[in-house]
């Protein structure tokens, strides 16, 4: 590989070509350097998209942190080059390299891509080809580094497993310590790539997929899943830290501008309250929240250390955020009246909700967002969130008579057994709440509706509905398109056939590796972009391949079905899930589970965790001490 | 209410952040400072920051200026010390000082800018490439006009050209180029446009600006 010298004057004959080149030669403010040669163990932290979405992306932060605060590790980072740099960098043959020192990504020790959405796939092939890294896990050798990824969509790391030598299910944040110590420790025993991916596979959390083969039966399902190596665990546990570690404050900051500025805190991590649709919900339990000193501590330290002018504060669901009150009484106490923008997005659909934005001064700039996913009584049972009209109608008004011209609903089509009048009644609803606002500001008031398309995630109760297809969902965009034009309103949508790719590759199997790999050798990359996005390169992937991507899509999935990820345990039971699936078919609502603990299987899988980490930090029921404690009865409860 | 002076140079990595980013800089500079920036008054205030004269993408500078607000004042040397020591990698200070706060904005006292050119990779040779330059130069400065077309427009480059020599190097391979370009506002002479005009890649060069000539 080229040295960080020759990449570096490679690069500046190339840079002023390229559009923003402040992209590609780091040097921003908190960035770490250390030396090199007095390291042991070198870690390149990767966001397979272009530099403006990847820094600011809080797990990467995280991760550079920590790794960096080891005296014997360094983390630098590299993200996807946009098209006009990878051009320019494959004709003068710079291999992509590390923003920090200019190494050449092949000479880290391990490569960590952060993996939080499909429509990455195909832009990590891209990376690992730019940085003339064997694309196929097989194909690599004793020098190459050890490619690990991590992320939301890893809970179903099938798809992306040929590419991927190890997998991270869970939170990165411990894990990545356990394997930085295995590769350590086998470096200076001089142990094989082999020796050291089952080394790997031991640690909890880490999945090595070249060491578990699928067969599968004549319809194409998975039959059985098996080890090949008997020292391995059967099924892969995620891994979760205890309590949250103190969050990041060192962050980078740009030196152009990028989609995020800020300092963002995670405030809790998980949520309670159990939408059926949502991926980030079930698969991040269970909840842990921060406490409000370490917040406003945090912040006072991230804000002195970068210089930011916005902070974000960030759960699934902040409204549920055990003392938001008071969170944001210190928060606006300690930072308002300094020019700061302070956000903090998903609250809940009441108007408490307007009293928290509004006392974080400076945030009523653009919308105010809400999320009602659905319309209809029927379709909010079906996907547990249940909220009444009225509680919406109620907050719309609070909000436009609040200061606020513009009100965003988030909702989503293509729910299972949904008909074009629960579509037709997402049109009413927001026809209805900007009429609220008509009545309280006149003609100022907005509605923006952003309708997008469900897609069946693993993990989740809803794993074994079928996704709609497209003829359906195009015909359910039109009537929306057609209901919501006209002065004030606004309408935007999922392509649908984003959609399809989407959820082809959320519920897919090993076999996909090879179509994720024709489609990239066919041009697909950055899918999640708009303009990129290249339908007919996967449409003839699949072909090729000859397996019928409908399999994946459009099959409502038999209860006993045998999943490809389902040696992944992400947390909650499978059980779990079929019980809530079929509650949701009954249309029966699950409350809340801060309230009653339904033993959707985080407790008993982390019993002893929960035992060390007891107090209101987590939000499952405490775990009594040993001698006293039955866990027979919880594990069958 | 005071206004701060500094003079700075802009190097390294920094010379591939824009204009406008710079300004970002500057602000994120002042808050980690902790100095009470002075913000304009309305709905979206923003921090007094102001810039002498941009600098294009790509060129590092010798002399680059910026005048900031401060509200309430502070001791000159209280805020040297706390600016120095949160300024990020790429901008080194050369000055700071106080000015009158009747001062005219910064923009509308600059005239012209003064820039040096070299080669990012030297040519094969020297003698020929700098007498065919050197013929060049000639042709440019004796003629009365010199049509360019910048971002589809029709215009003319010769008059912004105030000076243009070879100037002697300390590398006997490297060729450097010499330039006072006029820069008031709406009338600025661009230094890639200038180096392309001599019929050389603006891309293959290292441009710096030198100084700025106030009026």
């Amino acid at each position: 590989m080229l040295s960080p010298i020759e990449i570096q004057s490679r690069l500046e004959n190339v840079l002023l070509r390229v559009q923003k080149p402040g992209r590609y030669v780091g040097g921003e403010l908190n960035q770490v350097i250390k030396p090199w040669n007095e390291v042991s163990t070198h870690v390149a932290l990767v966001f397979p998209d272009i530099y403006d979405l990847g820094l600011p992306n809080l797990g990467l932060a995280i991760l550079y942190e920590t790794l960096n605060d080891r005296q014997d590790v360094l983390a630098e980072r590299a993200y996807l080059p946009w098209l006009d740099m990878i051009d320019v960098m494959r004709q003068a043959q710079i291999p992509l390299y590390s923003l920090e020192s200019k190494h050449a990504l092949a000479d880290f020790d391990v490569i960590g891509i952060s993996l939080p959405y499909e429509t990455l796939y195909t832009n990590t092939l891209e990376i690992l080809d730019l940085a003339k890294i064997p694309l196929f896990s097989e194909e690599r050798g004793e020098n190459d580094p050890i490619i690990i990824a991590g992320g939301h969509a890893t809970s179903n790391p099938e798809p992306m497993s040929a590419f991927i030598d190890a997998f991270v299910i869970g939170d990165g944040e411990g894990v990545i310590h356990d394997i930085v110590n295995v590769v350590l420790a086998q470096k200076i025993q001089g142990a094989s790539r082999k020796d050291l991916l089952v080394s790997l596979a031991v640690l909890q959390g880490v999945y090595v997929p070249s060491l578990y083969s699928p067969t599968y039966n004549i319809d194409g399902t998975v039959a059985k899943v098996e080890r090949l190596n008997p020292g391995i665990p059967k099924t892969i546990k995620k891994h979760i830290t205890g309590y949250l570690p103190p969050p990041p404050t060192k962050f980078i900051v740009p030196s152009i501008e990028v989609v995020h500025n800020r300092v963002s805190v995670e405030i809790m991590r998980g949520c309670t309250r159990g939408c059926r649709f949502c991926h980030a919900g079930m698969i991040t339990r269970p909840v842990r929240e921060r406490k409000v000193d370490e917040i406003v501590e945090s912040i006072q330290t991230a804000l002195d250390n970068t210089g930011f002018e916005e902070v974000a504060l960030l759960s699934l669901s902040s409204s549920d955020y055990s003392q938001i009150l008071e969170l944001v009484d210190a928060v606006s106490q300690r930072f308002a009246g300094k020019n700061l923008i302070i956000s903090l997005p998903s609250l809940r659909i009441e108007s408490t909700s307007v009293d928290l934005f509004e006392k974080l001064k400076g945030s009523r700039q653009g919308g105010f967002t809400l999320a009602p996913e659905a319309a209809t009584d029927r379709m909010r049972r079906m996907i547990n969130k249940p909220i009444t009209e009225q509680q919406l109608l109620e907050t719309a008004g609070a909000i436009y008579s609040r200061g606020w011209h513009t009100i965003k609903l988030y909702f989503m089509i293509g729910h299972p057994s949904e008909t074009l009048e629960d579509v037709q009644a997402i049109a009413d609803l927001c026809k209805a709440v900007l009429a609220v606002g008509r009545k309280i500001i006149g003609r100022r008031a907005e509605l923006h509706a952003g309708v997008s398309t469900f897609v069946p995630k693993a993990q989740t109760p809803f794993q074994w509905v079928a996704c709609d297809s497209v003829d359906s969902i195009k015909a359910k965009q039109k009537l929306l398109m057609k209901q919501l034009s006209g002065p004030g309103l606004k309408f935007n949508w999922t392509d649908p056939n984003v959609t399809m790719l989407e959820s082809w590759l959320s519920r897919g199997d090993r076999r996909l590796s090879q179509v994720i790999y024709l489609a990239w050798k066919k041009g697909a990359h950055f899918d999640a972009w708009q303009d990129q996005f290249n339908f007919t390169a996967w449409r003839e992937a699949f072909e090729e391949t000859s397996l019928d991507s409908a399999f994946y899509t459009h099959r409502l999935r038999p209860m006993n079905e045998i999943f490809p990820w389902d040696h992944i345990n992400a947390g909650v039971a499978k059980s779990f899930l079929k019980a809530d699936y079929k509650m949701s078919l009954d249309g029966d609502i699950r409350a809340d589970c801060r309230e009653q603990c339904y033993a959707c299987g985080i407790l008993p899988g982390f019993l002893e965790l929960r035992r060390e980490n007891p107090g209101p930090g987590w939000k499952c029921p405490e775990v009594k001490a040993k001698e006293s404690f039955d866990e027979k009865a919880l594990i069958e409860r | 209410m005071q206004r701060i002076r500094i003079c700075y140079a802009k190097t390294q990595t920094l010379r591939y952040t824009s204009n406008l980013d710079v300004h970002k800089i500057w602000e994120r500079t002042f808050r980690r400072a902790k100095l009470p920036l002075a913000y304009s008054q309305g709905y979206h205030p923003q921090p007094k920051i102001n810039q002498a004269c941009p600098l294009p993408l790509g060129m590092t500078s010798r002399a680059e200026i910026v005048d900031f607000w401060l509200d309430p004042d502070l001791p000159l040397d209280a805020a040297r010390t706390a600016i120095e020591k949160c300024i990020p990698m790429g901008i080194e200070i050369q000055d700071i000082r106080l000015v009158d706060l009747c001062e005219p904005a910064l923009q509308t006292q600059v005239v012209a800018a003064e820039f040096k050119a070299s080669w990012l990779i030297p040519p094969q040779d020297k003698n020929d490439s700098t007498q065919i330059l050197e013929l060049k130069i000639e042709g440019i400065l004796s003629d009365a006009s010199l049509p360019r077309t910048w971002k589809k427009k029709d215009y003319d480059l010769r008059p912004y050209i105030l000076h243009l020599e070879i100037m002697d190097s300390e590398d006997i391979n490297q060729i450097n180029l010499f330039f006072r370009l006029m820069a008031r506002e709406g009338a600025t002479g661009r230094p890639e446009e200038l180096l392309a005009a001599l019929g050389l890649d603006p891309f293959a060069a290292h441009i710096e600006r030198v100084s700025l000539i106030f009026r």
